[in-house]
């Protein structure tokens, strides 16, 4: 199935964000990520495991009068490694990027070991390392590879 | 510059070596460092109980010239009106010269070290880090064995030992050979072995001891906690196969060392303490002159040490046979 036929699935949006090529499955760990949950009353629209030639499926979320931060591209980036961001005006693209890989993410993930000093209330961010293949609390050493959008901090 | 040691992860073996070296020459002389550092005061904060670790950096202290102070029982001071830990290290560091910190959770020193200048120390961070006492095993390791072409057998609850944490990491920089040993539910924590396959170190792991014991220069020996098992029963049943007495010790070398970071329960029997093996009394004595080395070091300033976490999970009290 081209692209074409899948944008046919959920309609254009005027100005806002289109993140495209997520990992299947998880639009709605993004949306968790960036904290939409539709109720600020702007538009969003997800397609899940949609047919994608490069990558068997995908997910695709429209924002409306939205556009990511750094650091939201950066945690979006360890969920879904492939995507794409197309930042759109009056309905054209006008900026289309990948998220890269940060180094570190801080603030952003909460340590799963109730045993880490991050999670008793003193005045620090969680920090993590981001390895190839998962991420590591700077704390206490924990190593988180699966499931990470399960321990993304509640806003 | 500052002037922590928080972990062994990341720590070179010139580090290492010159804290090595500096104890040897502090245990052959230890009168002439009497006054080295002369009204230099070391804050020990210790939300822990703890008796060979805070006795010897006071000891240690005071060999060198300097005192002590202590913020006493946690019950007893402001720790339980609810201060944060980040905010009794700032006002701490404002009345000595470094600090000892013992903390019940991990990567607590880690923590502080955002927050204070003066050196720190770590003295155990739950079930993270104990890097003292790494010097000072390996210290008693050079003594007894050389740290050259060592095969070290490391038995216990390698889960929650901070000291086996610490010890791990240190001897990825001596090409030693490690044999851990313990059961399932106490294998080493994913973080420290992915650290330990990142420095190619050469690890091999098992649930029996008998099968390696005859190989060894070294057995590190921790103890297993009660409350690490749901019922008495298994915990009797799994803690009897890592013991041992003199008699698990005749198909041993003859040269193997024995040692314990300490307190033991009947990890090791008493009869092993009349064999030549038994170097943890001995172990334990080398805490003093390791302990004047690292803080003759920091408190002359210069010195930089990593300062990452690197920890397993919950622990209670003290993990898993740590002093």
């Amino acid at each position: 199935m081209s692209d074409a036929d899948r944008e046919l699935r959920v309609s254009k949006i005027k100005s806002g964000t289109v993140i495209d090529h997520i990992t299947g499955g998880q639009a709605l760990n993004v949306l968790a990520l960036l904290g939409i949950d539709g109720s600020d009353g702007e538009a969003v629209s997800v397609a899940m495991n949609v047919p994608s030639d490069r990558m068997g499926h995908k997910d695709v979320v429209k924002v409306e009068n939205r556009e990511l931060s750094q650091d939201e591209l950066d945690v979006l980036a360890l969920i879904a490694p492939d995507a794409t961001i197309n930042i759109i005006r009056d309905y054209e693209v006008v900026e289309k990027s990948r998220v890269e890989r940060p180094e570190r993410v801080v603030g952003v993930l909460e340590c799963p070991n109730r045993a880490c000093i991050s999670r008793t209330g003193e005045p620090v961010a969680s920090k993590f390392e981001v390895l190839p293949d998962g991420v590591r609390c700077e704390y206490c050493g924990t190593i988180v590879r699966e499931g990470i959008a399960d321990h993304i901090e509640s806003a | 510059m500052r002037r922590q040691l928080i972990t062994t992860r990341g720590l070179a073996r010139e580090e290492i070596e010159a804290v090595l070296d500096h104890a040897a020459e502090i245990a052959a002389e230890p009168a002439a460092y009497g006054d080295r550092h002369e009204g230099a005061l070391l804050g020990l904060l210790f939300y822990e109980p703890s008796t060979r670790t805070r006795m010897s950096f006071e000891t240690a202290i005071k060999r060198l010239g300097g005192d002590a102070v202590d913020m006493g029982s946690v019950e007893a001071s402001s720790v339980s009106k609810g201060e944060t830990l980040a905010d009794t290290a700032r006002v701490v560091e404002g009345y000595v010269d470094a600090i000892v910190l013992r903390h019940p959770k991990e990567g607590a020193a880690a923590m502080v070290g955002e927050f204070v200048d003066v050196p720190l120390i770590n003295a155990g961070d739950g079930a993270g880090q104990h890097p003292t006492q790494t010097l000072l095993d390996l210290y008693t390791m050079r003594e007894n064995a050389g740290l050259e072409d060592l095969t070290v057998g490391i038995m216990g609850d390698l889960k929650y030992g901070r000291t086996v944490h610490s010890l791990a990491h240190a001897l990825t920089n001596f090409d030693a050979r490690m044999h851990l040993i313990s059961p399932e539910s106490l294998r080493l924590p994913e973080g420290v072995r992915y650290d330990l396959r990142e420095a190619g170190a050469s690890v091999e792991e098992h649930t029996g001891l008998d099968e390696v014991l005859p190989e060894l220069d070294v057995l590190y020996v921790t103890r297993i906690q009660r409350e690490r098992f749901p019922d008495e029963d298994e915990y009797r049943a799994v803690a009897g196969q890592y013991r041992i007495d003199a008699a698990t010790l005749e198909s041993a070398p003859e040269a193997l060392t024995v040692m314990h970071p300490l307190p033991r329960v009947d990890e090791i029997a008493a009869d092993v303490d009349e064999t030549a093996h038994a170097k943890y009394f001995e172990q334990a004595h080398n805490g003093v002159p390791v302990r004047m080395a690292l803080l003759d070091r920091m408190l002359d300033g210069g010195e930089t040490w990593s300062r990452s976490g690197g920890g397993a999970s919950p622990v209670e009290d003290d993990g898993g046979g740590s002093s």
